[in-house]
């Protein structure tokens, strides 16, 4: 049995356009070998964890460059725990300075990127941490 | 032996070791460069450049109520700031009140929040409209910040014609670059020439477009594609200015036009001049301008937001300060330099301050602005020029043969070149053939934290209650009557100002005018290319 290649959704939620970022962490992973759904622009929470739950993505990239990280992020998590989906891994990246990343840490988030990242830093995370599910 | 590294342009223009006047044959001065202030304009809009007016110190700025950002604009214009620049928050920016489900988590965070006349009035409070020129970074709700911004000046009993700022209102980059709209493109596009016909008539000193590449280069775009499709939107309204049957000297004199000034220091330079060369040429031979000021182009300038590294962040003083001076030696009218703590938050006082300073600096300390384009006729300078605008006309001729930039943007074709050259360049960056001092060479392991701006989380509750008793306290009859105005001009033709303005007096507030735009014209699906 051949194992399922490991799907990931990149996000960008809230109101933001900034999209740079997560078109070429979509573009990496997909060029890693990964499969990715690109959500587009301007989802809310609830688009993006439907998407999620749709497409058995097994994690979630958020990219959020307007500051309002903290609802954002908190909010997406939270709507995979009401839906039994708490196993998707969230990572995500953007304007975030180091308070914000350490709550965010704490409340579920695995890990968020600074600006700078190297695409190879995101491909080798999603490869150490995210797993196909069966 | 050379260095094993690339010798070509951030663009990937290719860059000899040195340049003679073997490299300008058939150059002629008088062609190609001109006197300042004259045809085709290559050395500067003016003829007196820096040498009568210094460009306008304008700080983009904004967060939080209202009265934060008020305080904020106060504060430059005592530290010297000669214009001011207004960044309002993602609901404004996206058409939804503070009190909007869609506006949670965003309120005031990256820019000021403003949902009706009474938000609009707190921001501008005790500052002379008459005296300062004010720039709104606004795009697909620009019709109504404008509107606001008029009805403040009758409500002071200032005349409009004394006016003078800008708007950015430039929906075309909008919908290659930097992604916020309501409805698809026709629609906006005609809001815009709807802005353009009016202000020519009514706010004769305001500009009302504000032709952006910036956004364009920040979304991963080379300079030459930033130049490109800058002049191809800025070919775009003006065709539609003329369809709409105005005369072309009659608005073209008040486009304005922004660009991103990045690393590559004199590619940047050429850029500029570049750009105002093809602008004269093709506003002259194109478009039958006759007045030498439609064929002039009048840039603001900003540092590059997204050269700026989050890592040993004081490095970004460094970077932004010779940014700065690219867009002086590139003859700009206008610049606003980054802080250098913007890669972590809005920044502080003590980082715009900083910025502010490095522009005074090279104002006064450094010279520079004493001669006009004092690089004009380095063989290596005028060939750059050259390649580069020979480069964008490349392009343009591609927009054109797609049938347009409306055509070429549904297509996706600026989305797709612009993402692909950011993937690139990434790439580069990742295996270390692009430098990025402090990330990929130079690293530090330990960095110390900076001190970084934090927005008050009861910002979002007092903008949201506030809007709710603005609401409360009007006629509903009234918001009715102006509401059905507006579906009905945007329905059956006629511009939407007139009626925006009377809307606005009326407290019909920036969220219930966008549903409008929403409910006659539509929502725009982006094509998902990545």
């Amino acid at each position: 049995m051949s194992e399922r290649k490991v799907r990931v959704v990149v996000a960008k939620p809230g109101l933001d356009g900034h999209d740079r970022g997560a078109k070429i962490v979509a573009r990496a992973l997909r060029d890693a070998g990964f499969e990715v759904i690109y959500t587009g622009l301007h989802q809310t929470p609830e688009q993006i964890v439907e998407t999620a739950i749709q497409e058995d993505a097994d994690a979630i990239g958020l990219s959020v460059l307007s500051g309002a990280h903290n609802y954002l992020f908190t909010r997406v998590l939270d709507l995979l725990r009401e839906q039994g989906a708490a196993d998707v891994v969230v990572f995500g990246g953007g304007i975030i300075p180091p308070e914000d990343v350490a709550a965010l840490k704490a409340a579920g988030v695995k890990e968020l990127f600074a600006p700078g990242t190297s695409t190879q830093d995101i491909v080798r995370f999603v490869r150490a941490h995210i797993r196909a599910a069966v | 032996m050379e260095r094993p590294v690339r010798f070509e342009t951030l663009s990937g223009l290719p860059l000899e070791p040195f340049y003679t006047p073997a490299h300008l044959a058939g150059w002629r001065h008088e062609d190609k460069l001109g006197a300042p202030g004259h045809y085709p304009f290559t050395r500067g809009p003016y003829a007196t450049m820096y040498r009568g007016k210094l460009w306008t110190m304008r700080m983009f700025a904004g967060y939080g109520r209202p009265e934060d950002t008020n305080l904020r604009f106060k504060y430059l214009l005592e530290q010297g700031q000669t214009g001011l620049s207004t960044a309002f928050d993602m609901p404004a920016l996206m058409g939804y009140d503070a009190d909007h489900p869609r506006a949670r988590g965003e309120v005031g965070r990256e820019g000021v929040s403003i949902s009706t006349l009474d938000d609009m009035e707190r921001l501008f409070d005790g500052i002379p409209l008459g005296d300062v020129t004010t720039s709104m970074t606004i795009n697909c709700t620009a019709s109504i910040a404008l509107a606001m911004y008029l009805a403040i000046a009758d409500k002071r009993g200032i005349a409009w014609d004394r006016l003078g700022g800008t708007m950015q209102n430039d929906m075309l980059k909008e919908f290659i670059a930097q992604k916020e709209w309501i409805c698809p493109v026709e629609p906006a596009v005609r809001i815009v020439v709807d802005m353009i016909e009016f202000t020519a008539r009514h706010v004769p000193k305001f500009n009302p477009v504000s032709i952006s590449g910036y956004h364009i280069r920040e979304a991963g775009a080379t300079a030459v594609q930033e130049l490109a499709f800058t002049l191809a939107d800025g070919i775009g309204y003006v065709e539609a200015c003329v369809t709409r049957g105005l005369d072309v000297d009659s608005f073209a004199p008040r486009l304005s036009f922004f660009f991103d000034i990045h690393n590559d220091f004199f590619e940047e330079i050429a850029k500029l001049r570049a750009a105002r060369r093809i602008w004269a040429t093709v506003m002259k031979e194109r478009f039958g301008a006759r007045k030498p000021e439609s064929m002039r182009l009048r840039t603001h300038t900003q540092t590059a937001g997204v050269s700026a590294t989050a890592q040993q962040p004081l490095n970004n003083v460094a970077r932004v300060a010779l940014q700065a001076l690219a867009a002086v030696l590139g003859g700009a009218q206008s610049l606003h330099t980054n802080s250098f703590d913007e890669t972590w938050a809005l920044p502080t006082e003590e980082a715009v301050t900083v910025a502010l300073r490095t522009q005074q600096l090279i104002a006064e300390e450094t010279h520079v602005p004493l001669t006009i384009d004092p690089l004009g006729g380095a063989y290596f300078l005028e060939r750059l020029t050259d390649q580069m605008e020979a480069a964008a006309l490349d392009y343009i001729g591609k927009v054109d043969a797609l049938g347009g930039i409306v055509r070429a943007i549904d297509s996706g074709y600026p989305q797709t070149e612009i993402a692909d050259a950011a993937y690139r360049s990434q790439l580069m960056e990742d295996r270390g053939e692009k430098v990025v001092v402090g990330v990929n060479k130079y690293a530090m392991p330990e960095e110390r934290s900076i001190n970084y701006l934090r927005i008050d989380e009861r910002v979002e509750l007092e903008q949201a209650e506030r809007v709710g008793r603005v609401k409360a306290a009007r006629d509903p009859k009234k918001v009715a009557t102006r509401l059905k105005q507006l579906a009905e001009t945007c329905r059956h033709g006629g511009n939407v100002m007139p009626v925006l303005i009377d809307a606005v007096k009326d407290s019909v507030s920036l969220g219930e005018l966008s549903d409008v735009y929403r409910q006659v014209f539509g929502l725009y699906r982006e094509p998902i290319i990545f």
